[in-house]
């Protein structure tokens, strides 16, 4: 054991978990934002709305997100029209295709764990709303969305923080995250266990940090207070 | 407990030995990823300049030897971890790696290139045929001016670990925007998709590519050797020591360097170099 390039690589590893967590924070907002309205597409009762919403969670759950970060950055990059059109300034950095294949990704597994929430919502409690006479409106806005995330929080919670370790996969792409920093350093000192032990550990600082967030908004919002 | 103790202690040393004693087949580590120098056929199996003249050697050395593939950017590491005996990847022979394995002599040299597609700003450079780092000088000098001067502002791509990358992050060309790849392939794919403004690697990966792919990849500027491009590719492999397998580890080397020799002798370096690529790059 190298304990002074473990203390050495410490720094260099802290900086890129910034990188790690900017890649983490982008993809979630907007993927939250897009599980939302496919979770709410998933509960209509149109069928081609409802199918083209199940069809979107079913391709990116059911695909790795690594073959879906190649297609992104590798793949539509070899499609020459693609290069000459607007699109092209997003998708020539490796940054903006990690976030889209993240956000697409974890926006479908926000869009399940959101539909089984509403799912889950006993209907005694839209007919109590409706019965007070609230509409339809308020009662999905100022009912049906609190509860349903309260619901969903510790599934989501679990998601965030797979999304997290799915972040090591935008070193594939040239990304300099926490496992790209990483590798570098091996790829000049040749030991990789050091490295991967000082990386892993604070992979696993971050997940005690989500962990315990999450644990505490769960508390809060809980019903029995 | 202690039967309990000693039993786990012989499980546990069983599995570090098996791993190491298994000694008369000699294992030889390479990417599959370089071509010319090893790659991949349509099936998988393992072609190439290094594959072989790994089979010549060992036919000299009269061992049984089994070549397996390894990722460039784990390629020391499982050396040291014994995963293989020897590393016959393209690797050069440079002060940095020599810090933590040894190398046989030199078996070939190549030059190395900037790559740029056709169409490019950078082409046209004016620069010498070849820059010899090692050398220095004033030509060098003006060259590496030039090269800076070009580079500035550019996104240059190369792979990760490789002297390629060492050289751009020397500061011989000031401080350019490096991006670092798995694999060849990879800085290959982005070259033609236009993320990489130029690409650093071996000259022959590149004409190599622009030959199979038929995409309009061409050499700009100088050629480079010596200095951070290292003294040729040698085989890579353990540094030698006391212990059983330290001693094993250090005849391998002296094998080698006398199955190299042999195989300069007879020609059969540069018979293979020529057949791959195109022109004798033995040493």
């Amino acid at each position: 054991m190298d304990l002074d390039l473990m203390l050495s690589s410490l720094p260099k590893l802290l900086v890129a978990a910034v990188v790690t967590l900017k890649l983490l924070s982008t993809s979630l907002f907007f993927g939250l934002i897009i599980g939302l309205l496919f979770a709410i597409l998933r509960i209509n009762k149109n069928i081609f709305i409802n199918k083209f919403a199940y069809g979107y969670s079913y391709l990116f759950r059911g695909t790795p997100l690594l073959v879906q970060i190649f297609i992104i950055y590798f793949g539509l990059g070899q499609i020459e029209y693609l290069r000459s059109t607007f699109l092209w300034v997003i998708l020539k950095e490796p940054y903006w295709c990690a976030i889209i294949a993240f956000t697409l990704n974890t926006g479908a597994y926000t869009s399940e764990i959101l539909r089984s929430a509403f799912q889950t919502i006993k209907p005694g409690i839209i007919e109590a709303g409706k019965s007070l006479g609230i509409s339809n409106k308020v009662i999905f806005y100022k009912i049906q969305i609190p509860i349903a995330i309260r619901q969903s929080l510790p599934a989501y919670g679990n998601e965030i923080i797979l999304m997290m370790k799915g972040t090591s996969l935008a070193s594939t792409v040239t990304l300099m995250d926490l496992t790209g920093v990483a590798k570098y350093i091996i790829s000049t000192t040749f030991k990789p266990i050091e490295v991967f032990i000082v990386a892993g550990g604070i992979y696993l600082f971050m997940t005690f940090i989500i962990h315990n967030f999450i644990k505490y908004l769960e508390k809060k919002y809980s019903f029995s207070q | 407990m202690n039967i309990i103790r000693k039993t786990i202690l012989t499980v546990l040393t069983s599995l570090f030995v098996i791993g190491n004693v298994y000694a008369d087949k000699i294992k030889i580590g390479t990417e599959g990823a370089y071509p010319p120098w090893n790659s991949k056929d349509a099936s998988g199996n393992l072609i190439g300049f290094e594959v072989e003249l790994a089979q010549e050697l060992c036919a000299i050395m009269k061992h049984e030897c089994t070549i397996v593939e390894q990722d460039w950017d784990g390629m020391i590491p499982a050396l040291l971890m014994r995963k293989f005996d020897a590393i016959m990847a393209g690797m050069s022979i440079t002060a940095e790696r020599q810090k933590t394995i040894t190398f046989s002599q030199g078996y070939a040299d190549e030059v190395a290139s900037l790559a740029v597609m056709k169409g490019s700003s950078l082409e046209g450079m004016d620069t010498p045929e070849g820059v010899n780092l090692s050398l220095g000088g004033s030509d060098v000098k003006k060259a590496l001016k030039t090269l800076t001067g070009a580079l500035a502002g550019k996104t240059v791509c190369t792979q990760t670990g490789t002297i390629h990358q060492n050289f751009l992050e020397s500061g011989d060309v000031g401080s350019v925007n490096v991006r670092t790849y798995k694999t060849q392939d990879e800085v290959n794919l982005d070259l033609t998709s236009g993320r990489c403004d130029v690409a650093l690697a071996a000259a022959v990966a590149f004409t190599d590519y622009a030959d199979k792919s038929g995409k309009p990849v061409v050499l700009v500027g100088p050629t480079f050797s010596g200095g951070a491009f290292g003294n040729g590719v040698g085989v890579g492999i353990r540094q030698g020591g006391e212990d059983a397998i330290g001693k094993r580890d250090a005849k391998l080397l002296k094998d080698f360097n006398k199955a190299i020799n042999t195989a300069r002798k007879k020609g059969i370096i540069s018979k293979l170099a020529i057949k791959h690529f195109g022109f004798d790059a033995s040493m």
